[in-house]
């Protein structure tokens, strides 16, 4: 455990906003009937928080629960945490037609801060990010690759994608984020 | 000759001089310039040669119409052709220089053509390079090659950055000129997100040089006040220099903003903006028409309201003495303009009989001759204007008089902008008072919901006047359905509309009167093609390439359907237009490609590994979007070499295998095992936990598409392991089995091939160094081949397979990918003392074909049942159904003559070069020797120390020792036996130790 690192191990680019690997981030995915009422105690028991509404990210201290689809739910947790939760969570479940699996390691975590962050995403993702909701989760795509964001601050939004692609869009954050190329 | 004048210039400021080159002369001009006004200023006149013809051509127009006036801007890895010098702003330093002429522009050789233009009629190129066929290749197309094409084409890598940007709007205004900005202001009160795009670098389009006033003050003053309204108002955005250039399906509207065109640098030199609009209002405004009379191309004839542009904008003269030319009032603006300015007009040439009202009154006032009913008989010069002669529109041409002047101005009339209208199917009306097509209000493109999403609005939608156009925004954006009314104002006089100057002219004069003056379409080469019988104008357009230049017949298009209308002696509207399709001006490629350039051009997907095998030389080949290590070659190996010890030491001491990429799909639930029955062609629900069971996978229409091991992980979970390049389509796959058909079956997938890296320890050693590793137990006994087991190795949550893809002793072990490059690291450092090596792709691959295991993509194209590859062992004849069952069971798929796989053994050890076919008897109806099989797979095996092979023949495991024959390059002949596909330990004793 001690030897995992995320594929990026922080890199990090300063421009007109700040992009940043975020790191290892816990991540466990969560299908399910999400109207079953014993799914949502369950949930609730390692995040704290109610089921979200479609396209809704709730947080509760070091643990967010995201909406992924109709049967889909994300817990975003502390990286160490994740095995144990991810195996308490499918015990609670084990009378349940439902699937959770410990995603954490296939994904890459990045934070765009800066008062102008929304502009690189806005060169990135074809999502309206003028209606983005602060509790909102949005699935979209980062230009040639699946991607979700959400507003993470007051300035600042956390990029999830999938980790083999991790330089791929640092890269394109990097770049969408140069100094003079504001909207 | 052209001049800067003294005074004036709207848009220029003469405290900043700007310097620039054009064919090598380095020339002046002011901020605020366009590269046409400066040139202009500076007397250039000529700037360009046509296309077919090489006539001299000078600027016509003031905007993006323009047909002529295009160059090369820039040098080297910043040169760009034909870029519009109309409506490219001058910037210090700028390298200009004219296209199409050779050796110079002043003396062009091709100009021949000019004189041969007899007998380069419409449709030149189909009558006469046809015969003999032979001829198009080696005469015909390397002399047009020389002759024809605008501009050069870049040599060396673009040196400017591109990039796209997404934007949303409820409406989006296309033209920043008195109606986009009046109707974007109405609009905006309501709060909806409103973008104002604006193709020119500044506000109010024609209006400030057209004057007027507007709420009791100049146009001006009205535009800036608006503007700075519309800035304040915090849903409104504006943008300059962005040209809309085209609406799709679902109010997707394109627009190209020329962020640093001007101004080349570091960052974007263009932005392309992908936008979703509620609905467009296009304010796109009018194009001002040419008229057809001989030698209208002469440099020196001009658009009316170019010159009138030139003039007050930039305090450009066209010339001393200019002529105007008109069939309605607008170019008596002109003529004020230029009389104001202390410039001669001669005469106003008017095509009516009788010419009457305010602004005709204005022109007499000022004591310039308007000729009533008279046109241009012809324009005398040759690379400029030296004068025209006047002759009755009503009659054939016989000269009345001779004016000496430096420009023409003509107008033909105007035609509204209605290409964002068309774009999606909006349709038009032949107005025939005002003479134009323009939107049918009743007959819009419609949205998703049905209903009009897009709004002509102003001169766009042939309001011409200032009046009507403010009367046109505010109105529409009031009410936007029903009729709308159309008025003549009052104090203009109706235009007439002329298609020829005069009415009667002869053959000689038609053949020098121009529709498309960039590709040398002429009246008479209209008239030809009506005359040969072509009635479409879409296939007249296509014959005569009328309108299919780079500004697609902006200026050329209604004069050529009229003239092709009077030549088939039907109304115009009978004749209709052509499809005005995106984009409306060119966009760049570098704009089209946005970002994805360089590192950045595709996702290049890197396993958790990968840096350790860049770090040690790996050579990689790609697969899927994965970059995969093919070898990893030692100082002084080739790469030959590499793969040859690697499989050398796999197969005797123990080898790592990188296999991350391995799809790995998790499926669970209640319906779980029913679910796999069906998409493999085994059973898998009677897989004891566990336990690995290879499997296949096919289409509905049989044909293999995917294999790999299948492990249940628990009662109601399954592993799937697919392909590497297979993984995502897979998954895509029981998805859409899942949700489309099978939506009552209870089952979840998830895709975990990122979550784990895997490696494959392979070899005699492989339990070896697994038991160094320690942690849990790998022996023969607890974990046999084809078992499964969970536990820690070295310290690493581990999941262990028992699988071999090679025939050695093998595991595939799958730890957390953030992991994996420690546990991959720590399987050299525990296999030092076994001489542990990496391996790639290719040392995989010949492994794989000493055992005669298939590879998806190599014994499969599509077409390749699992039949052909005797995989009958791994097909249920039990199970009542499985995806691909009933079109295997067809007879052309059941039939013995199918082309089934075999081993091949050429009889010298020589390797059979890949793809290469097995000849049979005879030849086929088209002259082919017949064949009767080919190679899949084929490699020199180091451990057997000869060329093997598997192959595809037809009846082939009947025909076993059997000799065919592959030719190959060179007349070479290749025998081969056929033989069975294993070539090694056929009984698997090695794997199962």
């Amino acid at each position: 455990m001690s030897e995992a690192i995320s594929a990026l191990q922080g890199a990090s680019h300063g421009g007109f906003a700040a992009v940043a690997e975020a790191g290892l981030c816990g991540m466990i995915s969560v299908r399910g009937d999400l109207s079953s009422r014993s799914l949502a105690a369950a949930v609730r028991d390692v995040t704290g928080t109610d089921l979200p509404g479609p396209r809704r990210i709730l947080h509760k201290s070091d643990r967010s629960l995201a909406w992924m689809s109709p049967d889909e739910l994300l817990i975003l947790l502390p990286y160490a945490d994740a095995p144990a939760v991810a195996s308490a969570l499918a015990d609670g479940l084990a009378g349940e037609h439902a699937l959770v699996t410990d995603v954490s390691d296939a994904r890459a975590v990045f934070t765009i801060s800066g008062p102008e962050a929304d502009h690189v995403l806005r060169k990135l993702s074809p999502a309206d990010i003028d209606v983005l909701a602060p509790d909102e989760i949005r699935r979209t795509r980062i230009a040639q690759v699946a991607g979700a964001f959400w507003r993470s601050g007051e300035e600042e939004f956390t990029v999830v994608t999938f980790r083999s692609v991790a330089q791929y869009v640092f890269d394109l954050l990097a770049t969408a984020s140069e100094v003079g190329t504001e909207l | 000759m052209s001049t800067r004048l003294s005074t004036g210039g709207r848009l220029i400021d003469r405290a900043r001089r700007l310097s620039f080159t054009f064919n090598g002369r380095t020339l002046t001009g002011y901020a605020g310039d366009t590269l046409a006004s400066a040139l202009l200023a500076q007397d250039q006149m000529l700037v360009g040669r046509s296309f077919k013809y090489h006539r001299p051509r000078g600027i016509v127009a003031s905007g993006h119409e323009e047909p002529n006036a295009l160059l090369g801007l820039g040098t080297g890895a910043r040169f760009e052709p034909n870029q519009r010098a109309t409506v490219t702003d001058l910037f210090d330093g700028a390298e200009t220089a004219s296209q199409n002429h050779w050796p110079s522009l002043n003396f062009d050789i091709g100009a021949v053509n000019n004189r041969l233009s007899k007998f380069l009629p419409a449709g030149f190129y189909y009558k006469m390079f046809m015969h003999p066929r032979s001829f198009w290749k080696h005469v015909y197309e390397p002399f047009i090659r020389r002759s024809a094409g605008l501009g050069k084409v870049p040599q060396v890598k673009d040196a400017d950055r591109y990039e796209q940007a997404y934007a949303h709007a409820e409406t989006v205004v296309v033209g920043g000129g008195v109606a986009g900005l009046t109707a974007a202001l109405a609009v905006a009160k309501d709060g909806h997100r409103v973008i104002v795009l604006e193709q020119n670098g500044h506000w109010g389009g024609r209006a400030p040089v057209d004057g007027g006033m507007i709420d009791d003050a100049p146009t001006s003053n009205w535009v800036n006040a608006t503007v700075e309204a519309l800035g304040k108002m915090p849903n409104v955005t504006l943008r300059l220099r962005t040209q809309a250039t085209g609406l799709y399906d679902h109010g997707y509207l394109l627009a190209a903003e020329r962020v640093a065109d001007h101004a080349p640098g570091d960052g974007p030199r263009q932005r392309l903006w992908r936008i979703r609009a509620g609905r467009v209002i296009a304010a796109t405004g009018a194009i001002e028409r040419p008229l057809s009379f001989a030698g209208n191309d002469i440099p020196g004839v001009m658009l009316a309201s170019a010159v009138r542009d030139y003039v007050v904008n930039w305090a450009v003269s066209p010339g001393d003495r200019t002529v105007i030319v008109t069939n309605n009032d607008d170019a008596y603006r002109t003529a004020l303009a230029l009389a104001d300015a202390g410039l001669i007009v001669p005469a106003v040439v008017d095509a009516r009989p009788s010419v009457k009202g305010a602004l005709a009154d204005a022109v007499r006032a000022k004591g310039i001759r308007i000729l009533e009913g008279r046109g241009i008989a012809r324009v005398k010069g040759g690379k400029r204007v030296t004068g025209v002669v006047i002759c009755a529109q009503a009659g054939e041409g016989a000269p009345l008089e001779e004016i000496p002047c430096e420009a023409v101005a003509m107008s033909g009339g105007w035609s509204p902008v209605v290409h964002l209208w068309s774009h999606c199917g909006g349709k038009l009306i032949w107005d025939e008072a005002r003479a134009m097509f323009r939107p049918d209000a009743a007959r819009p493109p419609t949205g998703a919901d049905g209903q009009g999403n897009v709004l002509a609005v102003g001169s766009a939608n042939g309001m011409l006047g200032l009046d009507e156009v403010l009367a046109d925004a505010r109105m529409h954006t009031i009410s936007t359905q029903g009729a709308r009314e159309v008025h003549v104002p009052e104090d203009e006089g109706p235009i007439l509309p002329v298609w020829m100057m005069p009415q009667g002219a002869p053959y000689a004069k038609r053949s020098k009167m121009w529709l498309d003056f960039q590709n040398d379409v002429k009246v008479s080469d209209v008239q030809l093609a009506a005359q040969e019988g072509y009635e479409s104008v879409e296939h007249t357009k296509r014959y005569t390439t009328l309108g299919m230049a780079t500004d697609q017949g902006k200026l050329s298009n209604i004069n050529g359907l009229a003239i092709l209308s009077d030549a088939l002696g039907q109304p115009i509207p009978a004749t209709g237009t052509t499809t005005f399709r995106p984009p409306y001006t060119p966009l760049t490629m570098g704009a089209i490609g946005g970002e994805a350039r360089d590192a950045i051009f595709q996702p290049l997907r890197r396993t958790p590994i990968h840096a350790w095998h860049e770090a040690h030389g790996a050579d990689f080949e790609p697969v899927g979007l994965w970059r995969r290590p093919y070898t990893f070659p030692r100082a002084g190996e080739t790469k030959e070499q590499a793969v040859h010890r690697e499989v050398r030491n796999t197969r005797q001491n123990v080898g790592l295998l990188d296999a991350s990429t391995l799809g790995k799909l998790v499926v669970k639930g209640p319906d779980a095992g029913r679910f796999l029955d069906m998409l493999y062609t085994g059973v898998m629900s009677t897989l004891p936990v566990g336990k690995c069971r290879y499997g296949l996978m096919c289409s509905e229409n049989g044909f293999l598409s995917d294999d790999g091991v299948v492990v249940r992980l628990a009662d109601d979970t399954w592993l799937c392991h697919t392909t590497s390049g297979g993984a995502d389509r897979i998954h895509a796959w029981m998805e859409d089995w899942l949700q489309c058909e099978w939506w009552d079956w209870r089952v979840y997938v998830a895709n975990l091939t990122e979550q784990f890296a895997q490696v494959a320890v392979v070899g005699p050693d492989a339990r070896k160094l697994l038991e160094k590793l320690g942690g849990m137990d790998v022996s023969a006994e607890t974990l046999p081949f084809m078992t499964y087991a969970e536990g820690t190795l070295g310290g690493f949550r581990a999941r262990v397979f028992r699988i071999s893809f090679s025939g050695e002793l093998s595991y595939e072990i799958a730890v957390p990918a953030s992991e994996g490059l420690a546990f991959w690291e720590a399987l050299h450092a525990a296999g030092e003392e076994f001489g542990v090596m990496p391996y790639g792709t290719e040392a995989l691959h010949i492994m794989r074909a000493e055992k005669g295991f298939i590879m998806i993509g190599d014994e499969t194209d599509g077409t390749v049942i699992p039949q052909d590859l005797n995989l009958a062992w791994a097909i249920s004849k039990k199970k009542p159904d499985y995806l691909g069952k009933r079109a295997q069971e067809r007879s052309h798929m059941a039939s013995p003559d199918r082309w089934k796989l075999v081993g091949l053994e050429t009889l010298d050890g020589s390797v059979i070069p890949d793809g290469a076919y097995a000849v049979a008897e005879g030849v086929n109806p088209n002259g082919q020797r017949n064949v009767q099989g080919r190679v899949t797979s084929t490699y020199f095996s180091p451990t057997l120390e000869k060329g093997i092979a598997m192959g595809l023949v037809h009846r082939g495991p009947d025909r076993m020792g059997e000799v065919i024959v592959f030719p190959t390059t060179g007349g070479r002949e290749v025998q081969a036996r056929i033989t069975d596909q294993v070539f090694y330990d056929k009984d698997g004793a090695k794997q199962n130790v």
